[in-house]
C-alpha cells in the first residue's frame, strides 16, 4: 500500500461536478459500456448519479459511470485508463460504463494528449489517485453514516462492510452522501499484488459501437444546422494562393459561400504547422456537391518559397552528412584513434524518405465560432495545443473556446498538429455557422505533417578477436537527425561517436508514431546484424555482450536505458522463439530496441513465396512494466509489428516541384493481408514497475527484424526504405 | 438533381441528388447511416464496403444512379441485433484500435464467407486485400474471419 499525496483542492473538484456534466451531448452516443450490449447488464440504470470527482460518477443502483480523460487514437485508453481507476474505486467491471470527457483540466488530473505513447504512464498516478479518492470518500460516507471509524470498514467490489459486524452498503446508496464529504488529502494505494482488474485481459469497451457502425468518429459528427466545409490548397508546398474564381464557385450547385482564409500564426506552441497559412475554403450542403466545386476552383498562386523535389532532397541530405557542423554530439574514449587501431572497419549507409501518416480518417473538425465563444469538436490528439492556438487565431480567452474529442480513425502523430482544427475555426468565423471541414483523401496526403526523410552512416571497428572497439553513428534529416546520443550502443563501447546533424527543408515534417527511432532501430539493428555476423557471432548473443558491459562497467556518464531490461526482452524472445534452431525454407531475423520508456524484442520468421518475401510468423517480447490491459497490449504491439513492416517494405512520399508526387493509394502504397505476417505472438515480461508506453515501441524493431530476415533469405542486406525496392538514393 | 428510389437494409429510401454522386455520399450525407466510411474515394481502401446485393462493393465509386433496384445492405443493416457471425467473431477476437475501416473489412468479410462458407487463409488474405487496416489489425482480422467460418461450419 503506497500513501499518497491528492493535490486535489475542493475548488476543483466542485467546477468538475458542473463541468463534466456538460460534455454531455444529445444525437451523439458517447456512452460506451463494459458490458456488451446483448448481454443483460450487471445492475439498473440508475435515477439519480452523483459525481464523486471529474473521473467518477455513482448511479444510485451502482452502476458507475468513468470518464475517459485522453483522446483515443485506436491506443485503446477507452478501456485502459478507466480500468486504472475502477481498480482503485473498486468496482466490477461489469458494474462501469464508459464515456469520452472533454478538455478540462479542473476535471482531470493527467495531461490530456495522446502522443509519446505517454497516456498510461503519466496518467498512472493520477488515475490511481481519482479512484483511491472516489472509494475513501464512499468509505467516510458509510462510517459517519453508521457512527464508526473507517477503519472499522472495507471497501471491495463496490460494497462497504464493516471488519468486525454484519452491516453493508453498496456504493449506489451511499453516493449521495459522499458527494459532501471533505477530500482527503492522503490516499492509500493498492498494492499491485492485489490487483484484481489490472492485468486481466479486457475487450473493448466500443467493440460493440465500432462493429455495428454507430457515429463514433469526428467525420461522423453531427450538429443542428451544421454546413459542410472543405479546403482547396496550394498544390506545392512553397505556392501560396492568392486569388480564385469565386463567382463561378459561388453559382454552383450545393455551393453556400466561398473565401480565403488564413490561419498562419507567428506562435512557437507545439502543434502550429504554417506550411499552408492560406487556402480556399468552400461551404456547403453535401461532400460530393463541394468535391465538385473544389475541382472547379480554378486559383492563382505566388511563389513564396523553394519548389522542393527529392533529387535535391537527397543531395541536400548527402551535403550535410558529408560536410554538416553537429548540433548534438556524444564521445567516449578515442573513437577517431580506435578506429585507426581497428583491424576490421565497417561501415554502411541508411537512408528514408519521407512518409505520410495516412490516418484511414481523413483530416476533419467542427467548428462554430459566435460571436464570445468557440466550440470545437472532433478527432486531435491535442485537444490543449488545439485550444491555445485557436484562442491565439480567434483573439478569444481560452475560457471562451471549449474543446471536445471525438474517437479517432487513426492519429499516428498527425492529429497532434492542429491547424484542421484551425481551419475549421476561421471557417466557420468566417462563414458564420457551424461547420464541419473535411479534407479528402489527397487534400490530406498532400499537405502532411510528414515523418522526416533521413540518411545516417553508422561505423563499427572491430579488433583482432572481434570485439567492438569503436562506434559512429553521424545522421541527418530533413530537417533533422535521427540520432539518440545516449542510447544503446552507447555505455557498451569504450571508443563511441554520435552526431546529430540538422539540414533544411520546406516541406512541413513532424512526429510520426515512434519518431526518429522508426529509423533509427531499423538502421542500428541492422547495421548490429551485419558487425555480428563479420564478428562470427550470433545477432543475439552479439548484443547480449554488449548490453552485459553496458550493465556492469559502463562507458560514459548519460543513458536512457536500462541494460538488464533491455538484455531481458532478448532473453525472453530468444527462448520463445526457439532462436538457433533451423527449419529449411524459414529465414530468421532479430532487433530489439528501447524507445518510449519500454523495451521490445522482435524476431522474424521469413520465408520466399513466389518470389515475395512472406513473414509466417514474428516473435515479441515487450517490458513495459505493469500491463493495465493486455487483451489491448497485444493488439497494439502486433499492431506496430505490421506498421513497421508495411513503412520499412512499401511506403514512400515524393516530390517534385514542391509537389506530393502519391497523392492517394493508389500511388502510396501501405501494408495489405496478403504482405501481413501470418502470426504474431506477444510475451511480456511480468513486472511490477510502473507501466510504460506501449503504442509505438512495437514498431521499430520490426524495420530492423524484417532488414535482417530479408538478408538472410536474399543474401542482400537492404540499406534503404521502401525495401521493397531497395535502391540508393537517386544522386551518388 | 434527380429522384432516386434506393432499397437499402430492406427499408424503401427516396432521395434527391445529382445521379453522379456516388452511393457512399448518399449514405452518409442524405441518409444520415454513417456507418459506411470515406477513406480515399477511388476504390482502393476498402471502407466504403457494403454490399450490392450479395456482392462486396465499393461504395465511394459507385454512381447513385446505376444501384437501381438493387438490394443494398450497408453496416447498420448486416444484423438487426449487431450479432452478424462476423460480427460476433469481431467482438470474441476483439479485433479493432481504432475501428475506421472495421465495417468496410466486416463487409467484405460477410461478403466472402457467404460465397465460400469455409474459405483457407489464403483465399481470406485474398478476399480482404482490397480493405486496408492502417492500424494493422490484419491477423485478428483473419483470425475473425476464420472463427466466424467455423461457428458457421
Amino acid at each position: 500500500m503506497t500513501l499518497v499525496k491528492t493535490q486535489y483542492n475542493r475548488r476543483s473538484f466542485l467546477k468538475v461536478s458542473t463541468a463534466a456534466g456538460g460534455g454531455m451531448l444529445i444525437g451523439f452516443n458517447w456512452l460506451m459500456s463494459c458490458t456488451r450490449s446483448d448481454e443483460k447488464p450487471a445492475v439498473a440504470i440508475p435515477n439519480e448519479w452523483f459525481e464523486i470527482n471529474g473521473y467518477i460518477k455513482i448511479g444510485d443502483t451502482g452502476m458507475v459511470t468513468l470518464y475517459n480523460p485522453n483522446p483515443e487514437i485506436g491506443q485503446n485508453v477507452m478501456t485502459s485508463m478507466p480500468m486504472i481507476v475502477a481498480e482503485e474505486l473498486d468496482v466490477p467491471w461489469d458494474h462501469v460504463i464508459v464515456e469520452q470527457g472533454m478538455l478540462d483540466s479542473d476535471a482531470f488530473k493527467n495531461p490530456q494528449f495522446a502522443g509519446g505513447s505517454l497516456s498510461i504512464m503519466l496518467g498512472w498516478e493520477p488515475l490511481r489517485m481519482a479512484g483511491a479518492t472516489g472509494k475513501r470518500m464512499l468509505l467516510e460516507a458509510a462510517a459517519k453514516e453508521w457512527g464508526v471509524s473507517v477503519s472499522d470498514l472495507t471497501a471491495s467490489q463496490g460494497i462497504i462492510k464493516e471488519t468486525q459486524g454484519t452491516r453493508q452498503i453498496g456504493y449506489g446508496e451511499i453516493a449521495s452522501k459522499a458527494v459532501g464529504m471533505e477530500i482527503p488529502e492522503e490516499v492509500a494505494l493498492k498494492d499491485p499484488k492485489d490487483f484484481t482488474l489490472i492485468g486481466t485481459p479486457q475487450k473493448n469497451v466500443v467493440g460493440t459501437e465500432i462493429v455495428t457502425g454507430k457515429p463514433l468518429f469526428g467525420l461522423d459528427y453531427q450538429r443542428e444546422g451544421m454546413k459542410l466545409a472543405m479546403i482547396v490548397q496550394p498544390p506545392a508546398f512553397g505556392l501560396t494562393p492568392t486569388g480564385f474564381n469565386r463567382d463561378e464557385i459561388l453559382a454552383m450547385a450545393g455551393v453556400q459561400d466561398a473565401f480565403m482564409i488564413d490561419t498562419g500564426l507567428e506562435s512557437e506552441l507545439f502543434g502550429n504547422v504554417n506550411a499552408f497559412p492560406k487556402c480556399i475554403a468552400l461551404v456547403g450542403d453535401t461532400t460530393w456537391e463541394l468535391m465538385q466545386a473544389k475541382k472547379a476552383v480554378r486559383a492563382t498562386y505566388e511563389t513564396t518559397g523553394a519548389l522542393e523535389d527529392s533529387s535535391m532532397h537527397d543531395r541536400r541530405l548527402q551535403e550535410a552528412l558529408a560536410a554538416g557542423e553537429p548540433r548534438d554530439t556524444r564521445r567516449d574514449g578515442d573513437p577517431e584513434a580506435a578506429f585507426a587501431g581497428a583491424s576490421k572497419i565497417i561501415e554502411r549507409t541508411y537512408t528514408s524518405p519521407f512518409q505520410a501518416h495516412n490516418t484511414l480518417e481523413p483530416m476533419n473538425f467542427f467548428a462554430h465560432v459566435t460571436e464570445g465563444q468557440a466550440e470545437l469538436f472532433g478527432p486531435t490528439q491535442t485537444p490543449n495545443a488545439l485550444r491555445d492556438l485557436a484562442a491565439l487565431l480567434l483573439e478569444m480567452d481560452k475560457e471562451q473556446i471549449s474543446v471536445g474529442m471525438t474517437r479517432m480513425g487513426g492519429g499516428f502523430g498527425r492529429r497532434l498538429y492542429t491547424h484542421f482544427g484551425l481551419r475549421a475555426a476561421a471557417i466557420s468565423k468566417q462563414a458564420g455557422v457551424p461547420i464541419k471541414l473535411i479534407y479528402t483523401r489527397e487534400d490530406d496526403m498532400t499537405n502532411g505533417v510528414y515523418r522526416p526523410a533521413y540518411r545516417s552512416t553508422y561505423k563499427a571497428g572491430l579488433d583482432a578477436d572481434n570485439n567492438l572497439v569503436a562506434f559512429s553513428v553521424r545522421g541527418t534529416g530533413l530537417p533533422e537527425g535521427a540520432i539518440f546520443p545516449n542510447r544503446f550502443p552507447a555505455g557498451a563501447v569504450d571508443h563511441y561517436l554520435a552526431e546529430n546533424i540538422m539540414s533544411e527543408t520546406n516541406i512541413s515534417t513532424g512526429a510520426w508514431r515512434a519518431p526518429r527511432s522508426h529509423f533509427t532501430a531499423g538502421a542500428e539493428q541492422s547495421f548490429l546484424d551485419e558487425v555480428a555476423e563479420a564478428a562470427g557471432k550470433d545477432p543475439i548473443d552479439f548484443r547480449l555482450e554488449l548490453l552485459s558491459r553496458a550493465a556492469s562497467d559502463r562507458v560514459g556518464e548519460q543513458f536512457e536505458y536500462d541494460a538488464e531490461r533491455y538484455a531481458g526482452v532478448l532473453k525472453l524472445v530468444r527462448e520463445k522463439s526457439g532462436w538457433g534452431t533451423q527449419t529449411p525454407g524459414i529465414y530468421r531475423g532479430v532487433a530489439a530496441y528501447f524507445c518510449h520508456n519500454s523495451y521490445v524484442a522482435e524476431v522474424f520468421d521469413l520465408a520466399m513465396e513466389d518470389g515475395q518475401p512472406k513473414v509466417k510468423k514474428v516473435w515479441c517480447a515487450v517490458d513495459c512494466g505493469i500491463v493495465i490491459n493486455p487483451e489491448g497490449a497485444v493488439n497494439m504491439i502486433q499492431g506496430g509489428v505490421v506498421d513497421g513492416i508495411g513503412h520499412a517494405m512499401y511506403s514512400e512520399l515524393t516530390f517534385e516541384n514542391g509537389a506530393p508526387q502519391q497523392q492517394n493509394f493508389d500511388r502510396y502504397q501501405l501494408i495489405r493481408h496478403l504482405q501481413a505476417p501470418e502470426a504474431i505472438e506477444v510475451f511480456f515480461v511480468e513486472s511490477d514497475v510502473a507501466p510504460t508506453g506501449l503504442g509505438e515501441p512495437g514498431l521499430p524493431p520490426a524495420v530492423g527484424a524484417m532488414a535482417s530476415a530479408l538478408y538472410k533469405a536474399t543474401g542482400n542486406r537492404v540499406y534503404h526504405v521502401p525495401f521493397a525496392t531497395d535502391k540508393p538514393p537517386l544522386v551518388g | 438533381m434527380a429522384q432516386f428510389t434506393l432499397n437499402i437494409n430492406g427499408s424503401s429510401h427516396t432521395v434527391e441528388a445529382d445521379p453522379s454522386t456516388p452511393l457512399l455520399w448518399v449514405l452518409r450525407d442524405h441518409l444520415n447511416l454513417v456507418g459506411t466510411k470515406y477513406g480515399c474515394g477511388i476504390a482502393q481502401c476498402g471502407s466504403c464496403t457494403v454490399h450490392l446485393g450479395d456482392v462486396a462493393t465499393r461504395s465511394c465509386m459507385l454512381p447513385v444512379a446505376s444501384v437501381g433496384n438493387q438490394e443494398v445492405t450497408t453496416i447498420e443493416g448486416l444484423s438487426e441485433a449487431g450479432d452478424h457471425p462476423v460480427q460476433e467473431a469481431w467482438l470474441e477476437e476483439d479485433v479493432p484500435q481504432c475501428g475506421y475501416c472495421q465495417a468496410g473489412q466486416i463487409m467484405t468479410a460477410a461478403a466472402l464467407l457467404k460465397q465460400n462458407p469455409n474459405p483457407s487463409d489464403a483465399e481470406i488474405e485474398m478476399a480482404m486485400n482490397g480493405n486496408i487496416c492502417r492500424c494493422g489489425t490484419y491477423v485478428r482480422i483473419k483470425k475473425a474471419i476464420r472463427r466466424a467460418a467455423d461457428a458457421n461450419a
